[in-house]
């Protein structure tokens, strides 16, 4: 009689001791990169063809949804302005005070000439609503343990039909993903050099963004200042905001 | 002699008439088609190197290996330095920069927010410094359809095709979205001062021009250009000095092998020519071939019917050689006397030919033939109103045919004077 009971007491033990699966490790690294408001400053270290240029800009972020980025240096670039409202975006040429729609083909555009697109922008940073995830291995990066995860998009309007990506066990800080299109051709790989420890998040300091599609270095993407949970006026989330 | 047989042949029209027909109406078609194929190859090389790759063509190397993709990333920089050592060594020559370049065009409504966007390809040339050869090249001027050609920095024309799709009128300002040289999205304002028309399909539908210094300005492309072309002072394509020309520069600016597949040695300079940039090769070989082959079949045919005339004009005249030979006359000096009337009717028939030829080949040329309709969609440098083009060459590809065809077909069957038995004659004639 009572060996059913510890058979069946014994099954959820069992389970915890197997792990998280790849789709409860995609939602603990989801909780910890996330949060509802903030303000980052950073820079983008442009390695091109023949030169090397910085970009330097200031976002204020609100959700999923609301995104406003201004550009500060170099001289040709300050003042653009960008603003992510939902599925839309537009950016401000200070020059010609012309606000553009950056919609279709445009969106597959380099930001600055760096390795990312403004596609790269406009997804859902919530990993867990686009991809569901299998953990394929276990490997060490940096010194790091890391799960390796294998995702792939539930969606087909996706920009990366499969991911893969490295996981750190302990921080639930994904330290390197490789990007995929459809058809398993590698586009785009990111290497994560530094990390941070911020209001009992761990977040990435520096990056590496590679185009693998692009001639050039890579992109190097360092936030020199956040703030977590800041608060930020509603105004800023507006067209009219650009033109300020 | 030559008096009588004259004579002869313009009382006896029945002798003269049909074979002058014959090689009048040969040598005319033969003029008239050998300028029509002469005028529509001339015409898309012509286009082709003043739209696009010039009659030789300098860009980097790795812009060179996607020329077709236009790839401002890989321009040429420093260009001051290179189109001065271009125009010391060649100055046969005449140089000019430019820049290719895709985009938006985006026109704002009183808010500033889109109205109308359509996209263009756009050519940034030297438009304002004192030497430039670029509005004749380019015969900005005549294609001004609406408004004026740029005079101050600033100012673009669009093609009347696309400025009618957006509205635009010339004053208005439009907004051109494009990529810099580093690819970060370029936003420019440009006033609109004029529509263009060239005549070329692929060129009128959304083509922008505006001074280089702007475009420099707007792709962020300081002392840069995609591609620094080169033109003979003619106009014409002279192909063994276009390849001497690009093999000294190509060996004067070789990478030593080590160095080859260097990233540095990717923006070394290499230059082209028209043949092997425009992509035509192949084509002009067998538009060459074809249409020497079309003359060939047509002079050919000529021959065979004019062959034929002098045949049957012979066998009609069947009578009259045996008459002449029966009262005496020498075989040799009648077989004489029809290659003689056959060199009359020859050359008559062949001026006229030409003449006429000439002629239609000349309206041809100054009014040309309109086929617009026809190549809607065409992606080809070639313009719409094909035009015929007379050459020196003209003059003489019905003529020289016309006089030997009527020669030849006559000498052939005139050789039946020499079977014919005396002795059997007046059986025949009976």
């Amino acid at each position: 009689m009572i060996r059913p009971f510890v058979l069946l007491l014994c099954l959820p033990l069992a389970s915890m001791m197997q792990g998280p699966s790849g789709d409860e490790i995609l939602m603990r690294v989801d909780k910890n990169m996330f949060s509802e408001q903030k303000i980052v400053e950073s820079r983008m270290i442009i390695h091109g063809q023949r030169d090397t240029r910085t970009v330097e800009s200031k976002s204020w972020q609100r959700g999923t949804n609301e995104s406003y980025t201004e550009f500060l240096a170099p001289a040709r670039e300050k003042g653009t302005k960008m603003l992510k409202l939902k599925d839309m975006l537009w950016e401000y040429s200070a020059s010609t005070d012309r606000t553009i729609m950056i919609s279709g083909h445009m969106l597959r555009q380099s930001v600055m000439g760096s390795d990312l697109s403004y596609e790269d922008m406009m997804e859902d940073p919530h990993l867990p609503n686009i991809y569901s995830a299998t953990i394929s291995s276990s490997e060490v990066i940096e010194g790091r343990e890391c799960w390796v995860l294998d995702l792939k998009a539930k969606k087909e309007d996706i920009a990366y039909d499969h991911r893969q990506a490295w996981v750190d066990k302990e921080r639930y800080l994904v330290l390197k993903e490789n990007l995929y299109a459809r058809s398993g051709k590698l586009l785009k790989t990111v290497d994560v050099r530094e990390a941070m420890h911020v209001h009992n998040h761990w977040l990435a300091k520096s990056i590496i963004y590679r185009d693998v599609l692009k001639e050039g270095d890579g992109t190097e993407f360092h936030i020199d200042n956040i703030t977590l949970d800041a608060e930020i006026p509603d105004y800023l989330f507006s067209k009219a905001s650009l033109r300020r | 002699m030559i008096l009588f047989l004259l004579k002869g042949l313009l009382r006896d029209r029945s002798r003269s008439l049909f074979p002058l027909l014959t090689v009048f109406l040969g040598v005319a078609l033969t003029v008239v088609l050998h300028s029509w194929l002469n005028g529509s190859i001339t015409s898309l090389i012509t286009s082709t190197a003043h739209f696009n790759t010039g009659h030789l063509r300098v860009m980097t190397r790795a812009y060179a290996k996607e020329a077709n993709q236009v790839p401002n990333d890989l321009a040429l920089l420093g260009i001051d330095t290179l189109i001065t050592e271009l125009r010391r060594e060649y100055p046969d020559l005449l140089w000019t920069p430019r820049i290719k370049f895709g985009g938006l065009l985006d026109v704002p409504d009183e808010k500033g927010e889109t109205r109308a966007q359509i996209p263009v390809s756009g050519l940034g040339i030297d438009l304002f410094s004192g030497n430039t050869p670029e509005p004749r090249i380019l015969n900005i001027r005549d294609a001004i359809v609406r408004g004026r050609a740029p005079l101050r920095r600033g100012e673009m024309v669009i093609g009347d095709e696309g400025a009618q799709k957006l509205h635009l009128e010339p004053g208005d300002t439009a907004t051109l979205i494009s990529s810099t040289m580093n690819g970060s999205m370029s936003i420019t304002n440009f006033v609109v001062v004029g529509t263009v028309r060239f005549g070329i399909v692929a060129m009128d539908k959304g083509t922008v021009i505006a001074d280089l210094a702007d475009v420099q300005r707007a792709l962020d492309m300081e002392n840069g250009a995609g591609e620094i072309l080169g033109f003979s002072r003619d106009d014409l394509y002279h192909e063994e000095r276009t390849n001497a020309v690009a093999a000294g520069f190509n060996a004067r600016h070789s990478v030593p092998a080590p160095d080859t597949l260097s990233r540095r040695s990717s923006f070394a300079p290499v230059m082209g020519t028209f043949r092997t940039e425009s992509g035509l090769s192949d084509y002009l070989d067998l538009a060459g071939l074809y249409s020497g082959i079309m003359i060939g079949i047509f002079v050919l045919a000529m021959s065979v019917v004019l062959w034929n005339a002098g045949l049957t004009g012979s066998l009609r005249r069947y009578g009259e050689i045996g008459i002449r030979l029966a009262v005496g006359e020498n075989r040799r000096h009648i077989y004489l006397a029809l290659l003689v009337e056959s060199l009359m009717i020859g050359f008559a028939g062949s001026l006229l030919g030409t003449a006429f030829g000439l002629a239609v080949a000349w309206y041809g040329q100054v009014r040309g033939l309109d086929s617009g309709t026809i190549m809607k969609g065409a992606t080809l440098m070639l313009p719409t109103v094909i035009r015929a083009q007379i050459t020196p060459f003209t003059y003489v590809i019905g003529f020289i045919p016309g006089m030997l065809a009527t020669f030849f077909g006559t000498a052939v069957s005139g050789i039946g004077i020499f079977k014919r038995q005396t002795s059997q004659l007046f059986k025949e004639l009976e």
